[in-house]
């Protein structure tokens, strides 16, 4: 049913640079879920399509527009601070942002392709020139959430007493915005902007149903979306659907497990010591 | 009691937001000794908290700090009954959830933990989540993740606002535990004295921009209060209970 | 600039920004917003679908928006904490079914630029016989308003009050977001599914700072929502002559950005301002002290 031909040419960029996607959509998803800072996860692929557009225009290498409007983006929103953060203005800038977008797309020659790979992921989205962009980013992502991980959890939990210790909620805050920016740069040109939510979230929500445990749904989260992935990526091949089709339903799917099993699960006594 | 102070006032002001919120603070805490600082809401406590801890500026006066460790203990943490950390995870980033990198795991580490859970009494419920914890168990947790860096001394901020009667009971049986077996100094906030009576050595009343510290008989008479609050004030002792009353 | 899919342009556009100036300042009020944005993500899944079944997308947007409106009813969609990871992952998988359905059409009619017409807007290519349900659906959207209004903004103040005072608050509940997801699918067929909001958030809460009073608001988001649209459609006819050369900048873009500077202009009319009180807002994270 799947040729093995699926691992070879731009295909095999395609797996090497979705697999790393997944991993860091699976790290940043979940303590996005556990700081409660989904919004980010909607506003800032917002902004990094305006920049992916651009950079096509431009005929720049696609990631470097991404990341650029996703760290601007993160910024502008760290900077805001969260009662603004809901407000009308940024509501109506992330909308903008599409807008802009849509208006580069529009000056190019190819703007029905692009749009939509854009905003809904394509298998053959990552050319070779982008796959060492993408390890590179990845790389910096998971070395800077591990030198950062006990801050993030005390910040996220604790934000009082993790400013009595002399941990700076507020930069911890920039930092992990900044974080799921370049995260999301390598995450859009494969499953698509309006999707990225989807990989990033659906994963970490899931997983946060069926444990309790930070370290286990951490490594949950991971293992979803690389399953999700993976997936996505071989049935899209092989059926020539979108991409983006099979991570929304991929994520959406893993979801409603994860409720159906914490329902069934609430039914025993809460775990005791062993 | 050791005679050297863990902590020392003197003629500490504070002034925030164009209001002098406190003036001419004074008072010491010392090794397992347990104080209280009681005062309506809005009197300034959880900003005299803050500014023992650093995070508030100093307008007058100084604080010195012995060399201590200093455990801190919020009122209550604001956590999703869906977001996965466990009470024993919480208690884990008391350990070192401020410095870089990520923790590995050793025998010592799991050790200290399960003894601060012991300590508190939290250890049924040490798997659970902190987000499904009621207001007692989830102040025993947060007790426990201070515990566990070996403080000298506790601060609270308001540990029993918000909790039943059952509760604030258990929790003040806890810390005079704390302080009387493992010699920890506590200094926690609070608007009613009457439920740490059985176990408070020293009263610090906050009341009108003014502090008057020392044991419960010496502060908390009618004179005292009604030179505090520069109005006629009435102490009522019933059964054991304090009552403070407005006067005409 | 009389030629006729510029006249229609300018109908359809002016149903749409009316429609959701109105609209949008009752959403405000109940602060339902929140169900705005996702009828539009549903909408664009509708769209699809018409345009891969081969029907004009507005009967898409349209009929996908109320059966979704009706269904959130039913569930009871509220605005609480949690429930944005949930609604967010439902909505991505619908919009997983919009990359499907979109990708599928393109296949079927071998025509490009469908996926760009329906996610960001066709004004100028609105089939003709598209218009006269487009009319209806604006005009009927308009007169269940004028018949619901005072009971609207009776339940959006309390709940209670108006059940006390004979209001079937859950019915009224239901026609208003079927009303919401009429004028989504209006406000999609003028500017895109995905731009959409725009017209139903931005005159409402520009209108809603510059005045208190319910009635004035609505006069005056419709007439600056409507003001918005037509200028961009000038705007965008005349962009043919800009760089680059031949294209036209889309009309969407323009109606975002004038949108926004208008609410950003209503700042220089009056400094900050409190709307009034909104529940608490999804993904409003630990608070610190």
């Amino acid at each position: 049913m799947f040729s093995s031909l699926m691992f070879t040419g731009l295909m095999a960029n395609t797996w090497i640079a979705a697999s790393i996607v997944a991993v860091i959509a699976g790290i940043t998803g979940f303590f996005a879920v556990l700081r409660g800072e989904t919004f980010a996860a909607h506003a800032i692929p917002n902004g990094a399509f305006a920049g992916a557009a651009g950079a096509f225009l431009l005929g720049v290498n696609v990631i470097w527009g991404l990341a650029i409007f996703a760290i601007a983006g993160a910024l502008g929103i760290g900077a805001l601070g969260s009662k603004a953060r809901h407000d009308v203005v940024t509501a109506l800038t992330l909308v903008l942002m599409l807008g802009v977008g849509a208006l580069f797309v529009s000056w190019s020659t190819e703007y029905a392709e692009q749009a939509y790979s854009l905003l809904f992921g394509e298998v053959y989205g990552v050319s070779g020139g982008e796959v060492w962009p993408i390890a590179g980013i990845g790389l910096v992502t998971v070395a800077a959430i591990g030198l950062a991980f006990r801050r993030l959890m005390l910040t996220s939990a604790m934000p009082e007493v993790a400013e009595a210790r002399g941990v700076s909620v507020r930069g911890m805050e920039i930092f992990f915005l900044v974080v799921m920016a370049l995260a999301t740069s390598m995450t859009v040109p494969v499953v698509g902007a309006l999707l990225m939510f989807s990989l990033m979230i659906g994963p970490a929500a899931a997983a946060r149903s069926v444990t309790a445990r930070p370290g286990l749904a951490l490594a949950l989260s991971v293992a979803i979306a690389l399953v999700i992935t993976w997936l996505s990526i071989a049935l899209s091949y092989r059926t020539n659907w979108p991409l983006g089709f099979f991570v929304g339903i991929g994520g959406a799917l893993f979801y409603l497990i994860g409720l159906a099993a914490r329902e069934l699960g609430a039914t025993r006594a809460p775990a005791q010591t062993a | 009691m050791s005679t050297e102070p863990l902590l020392q006032l003197d003629g500490v002001g504070i002034h925030l937001g164009g209001r002098q919120i406190l003036s001419d603070v004074s008072f010491s805490v010392h090794k397992g000794e347990f104080a209280a600082i009681i005062g309506p809401n809005g009197a300034g406590k959880t900003t005299l908290l803050k500014l023992i801890l650093g995070l508030r500026p100093i307008s007058a006066g100084r604080v010195i700090k012995h060399q201590t460790t200093v455990g801190y203990v919020p009122q209550k943490i604001v956590i999703d009954s869906d977001i996965p950390l466990r009470a024993r995870d919480v208690v884990s980033l008391g350990m070192d959830g401020h410095k870089l990198g990520f923790s590995l795991p050793s025998r010592s580490r799991k050790e200290k933990i399960e003894q601060a859970l012991i300590d508190v009494g939290a250890s049924e419920f040490a798997d659970a989540r902190v987000g499904e914890l009621s207001g007692g168990q989830q102040q025993r947790v947060l007790i426990a993740h201070a515990l566990v860096s070996r403080p000298e001394l506790l601060l609270l901020d308001e540990p029993l606002a918000n909790l039943d009667i059952r509760s604030e009971q258990e929790i003040v049986t806890l810390l005079g535990k704390l302080a009387r077996e493992q010699e920890i100094a506590i200094l926690l906030s609070a608007h009613d004295m009457n439920p740490l009576l059985p176990v408070m050595d020293r009263i610090i009343y906050v009341a009108n921009g003014k502090v008057a510290s020392g044991s419960t008989d010496e502060v908390v008479t009618s004179e005292g209060l009604t030179e505090l609050y520069g109005h006629p004030v009435d102490v009522l002792r019933v059964r054991g209970r304090v009552v403070v009353v407005a006067g005409d | 600039m009389t030629s006729g899919p510029v006249l229609v342009a300018l109908l359809v556009g002016g149903i749409a920004a009316i429609t959701s100036g109105i609209i949008g300042v009752f959403s405000v009020l109940r602060t339902q917003s929140f169900a705005g944005h996702s009828l539009a993500d549903i909408a664009t899944t509708g769209g699809a679908a018409a345009f891969l079944i081969g029907v004009s997308q507005f009967w898409g947007f349209l009929l996908m928006g109320i059966a979704a409106s009706a269904t959130m009813e039913v569930i009871g969609v509220q605005r609480r904490r949690g429930r944005d990871v949930a609604t967010g992952v439902v909505l991505g998988g619908a919009l997983g079914f919009a990359a499907l359905f979109l990708y599928l059409g393109t296949q079927r009619t071998s025509t490009t630029g469908a996926s760009f017409s329906i996610l960001f807007g066709s004004i100028f290519v609105v089939s003709p016989d598209t218009v006269p349900g487009i009319v209806a659906a604006g005009v009927v959207t308009l007169v269940a308003v004028a018949l619901l209004g005072r009971r609207l903004l009776l339940t959006a103040i309390s709940p209670d009050l108006a059940r006390a005072r004979g209001v079937n608050v859950r019915l009224t509940g239901v026609f208003f977001l079927m009303a919401l997801a009429v004028t989504v699918s209006l406000s999609a067929i003028a500017i895109g599914a995905v731009l959409s909001t725009a017209l139903l958030v931005g005159p409402a809460a520009t209108a809603l700072r510059i005045t208190r009073s319910p009635v004035k608001a609505i006069a005056v988001s419709a007439a600056g929502g409507l003001a918005a649209t037509w200028l961009s459609i000038w705007l965008a006819y005349e962009s043919y002559y800009w760089p680059p050369y031949g294209h036209g900048w889309p009309v969407s873009f323009f109606v975002v950005a004038l949108v926004l500077a208008g609410y950003l202009l209503s700042y220089a009319r009056r400094p900050r301002r409190a709307l009034p009180p909104r529940s608490p807002h999804e993904g409003a994270e630990c608070s610190p002290a």
